[in-house]
């Protein structure tokens, strides 16, 4: 069980100053190194004790996988993995074309946490829920139980769909905004490079329920491409949480529209926090290209939403809010545009 | 190498989660090794062609083909060999590294492997001899011999009933994994979402849980080495006949009078029982 001790278990601290030196540290270390970003979701494992890294790889001195760039894409943009939250939600490229993001990276925490935060380290965060972030011997832990399913537990910001033994969700603001966008993840390492779709580089419970993505332990999310395809589309982003000054979301949804006239011309459609990995609405998708844009068919695509939703003991208020948030990204005036 | 995991419950309890997957590699390791050390043996020891023994017109009753596996015998071994794999697999790739959905896949594989084994013990309750499987004293004095024999020392085991006994031997370590990883199953498909059963992980006490997932993974390493050397065993070519009895059900009366006596497995017609 976790004990605060606000001093860190020892390791060894490199700090590269290129990917291939990263990299060359997570072959020669393996799985008992451990990739640091901004530190927000590390530190707090490390000061519980309860990950405990031989090495750790900081790799704040990586300047290649730092700021924003155009690319070849018409309208295209590529962001390194290193580059901070604040500078996402600020980027006057991003702002322009591509509001969603800065929206997600603009709720994501308090200031201090943008300022330090990163937009890989947002997305390849590990999962908030406090039995395993408690060092309790689960399922994700390395177990046989999960402790946030059981007649007793306290489940409210748990999983309502794809939870296979684990029931956690993922916590990020900027992956559904990402996914969204379709956007490109490079993810380098013993291979070379490979390029991922947002949506799979999150994976379930059921494919490896001690991971919340596709990275292996001598791999590094370096960069994050997103295509000109939808540009300019009409965004909506809005993250339900207990606390506006600070949170994770309870619920949050992001949705990029093409509309012609009032008719859906194309959509794609994410909710996080409500299971796994960011949830791509791709039944709602289908069935919303083509509709007009109105309070009927926003109420109908949020019915359609939660069909598989199967709430634990105490987060089925969770239906009705995916349920209206849905409705809200469909009928909504977007964000920024 | 250590047998148990071990892990530490909110309460600061070691409490026990499961066997060691070492053991998995033990297992393998075990079962590739005997497939080896046998295939050396065979090297230096080949097989002799069993000779057919002139019976005169004691011969003249028995069928040219008789049967050794009714066709519901049959379908039931190929049944629990499809889902044993399958069960293997599951539960193993994922944890050699191959990640796929595997809990769906593994639950529906243990309940047709359960439906099949219950279809199985009526079966062999009722229409078959439970007699030809069990292991008597004499069988294990045969088998002491046939092992002795092996090793250069003294005569040949006598010619063997319908089952010879080291497929009794095997049979019965089937039967007590086969029960283990089954009945451990069942309950440990309360703490996974499934259409049978409601999810309850406090159906039983933390150790008792633990003990529960021990006797599966024990039973389900067990099974991996025995199904190493029983596949291994199928496709050696000495042991073809009884491979493809298992297919068609029947073996030659050749094979028959080469490798059984008929006073022990009475054939007067054209099945056996």
């Amino acid at each position: 069980m976790a004990v605060i001790r606000d001093t860190m278990a020892e390791f060894d601290l490199f700090q590269p100053a290129s990917i291939d030196d990263a990299l060359a540290l997570k072959r020669r270390y393996g799985k008992t190194s451990w990739a640091l970003a901004g530190g927000l979701d590390s530190l707090d494992w490390f000061k519980d004790r309860i990950k405990r890294p031989e090495v750790v790889i900081d790799l704040s001195a990586v300047e290649s996988m730092r700021g924003i760039r155009e690319t070849d894409d018409a309208d295209g943009v590529e962001i390194g993995a290193m580059t901070t939250l604040t500078e996402v939600a600020e980027h006057a490229g991003i702002l322009s074309r591509f509001g969603l993001l800065a929206d997600a990276a603009s709720k994501v925490a308090t200031p201090q946490i943008r300022n330090q935060g990163t937009i890989g380290g947002n997305v390849t965060q590990d999962t908030r829920c406090w039995y395993y972030r408690g060092g309790w011997p689960c399922y994700r832990a390395g177990g046989n139980i999960c402790y946030a399913d059981t007649p007793t537990a306290i489940n409210r910001e748990h999983a309502l769909f794809e939870s296979n033994r684990c029931v956690a969700v993922n916590p990020s603001d900027t992956a559904p905004a990402l996914v969204a966008l379709d956007a490109k993840f490079v993810i380098m390492g013993g291979g070379g490079e490979k390029v991922v779709d947002a949506e799979d580089y999150f994976i379930t419970p059921a494919k490896d329920i001690t991971r919340m993505t596709i990275l292996e332990p001598g791999e590094l999310l370096t960069s994050i491409r997103i295509p000109g395809t939808w540009a300019g589309a009409r965004f909506y982003f809005e993250k339900v949480r207990d606390r506006q000054a600070w949170d994770f979301p309870l619920v949050n949804i992001a949705s990029a529209m093409k509309v012609s006239g009032n008719t859906i011309e194309d959509i794609r459609l994410v909710v996080n926090a409500v299971g796994p990995r960011p949830l791509r609405l791709t039944d709602v998708e289908r069935q919303l290209k083509g509709q007009s844009v109105t309070e009927e068919v926003g109420q109908a695509a949020g019915e359609l939403a939660l069909l598989g939703a199967r709430p634990l003991q105490h987060n089925a208020y969770k239906i009705p809010l995916m349920r209206n948030l849905v409705k809200r990204a469909i009928r909504g005036t977007g964000a920024r545009a | 190498m250590s047998i148990f995991q071990w892990a530490q419950n909110p309460w600061g309890q070691e409490i026990l989660i499961r066997i060691s997957w070492d053991l998995l590699y033990l297992a393998i390791a075990g079962g590739l090794a005997f497939v080896i050390g046998h295939l050396v043996y065979r090297a230096k020891n080949p097989p002799k062609t069993a000779e057919v023994p002139d019976i005169g017109d004691a011969g003249k009753d028995i069928p040219e083909k008789i049967v050794r596996h009714s066709l519901a015998a049959r379908l039931f071994h190929w049944v629990m060999a499809i889902t044993m794999i399958t069960l293997l697999v599951t539960a193993f790739f994922p944890i050699l590294g191959i990640q796929f959905n595997w809990v769906p896949i593994h639950w529906m594989a243990g309940i047709v492997l359960t439906a099949a084994i219950i279809f199985h013990i009526i079966h062999a309750s009722f229409w078959l001899n439970l007699r030809n499987i069990w292991i008597s004293r004499q069988d294990w004095a045969e088998w002491k011999q046939e092992m002795e024999h092996a090793l250069g020392k003294g005569e040949p085991p006598p010619k063997t009933d319908k089952y010879p006994v080291d497929h009794r031997i095997y049979h019965n370590a089937i039967l007590v994994t086969g029960f283990g990883v089954i009945v451990t199953g069942l309950l440990m498909m309360v703490r996974v979402e499934n259409l049978i059963f409601a999810r309850n992980s406090y159906l039983l006490a933390e150790s008792t849980w633990g003990w529960v997932y021990v006797i599966h993974g024990l039973s389900a390493v067990g099974l991996v080495g025995l199904i190493i050397t029983h596949i291994y065993f199928a496709i050696l070519p000495e042991k073809r006949w009884i491979t493809k009895s298992m297919i068609w059900g029947w073996i030659t009366k050749k094979d028959y009078l080469a490798n059984h006596d008929p006073e022990r497995w009475v054939v007067t017609d054209k099945a056996s029982k």
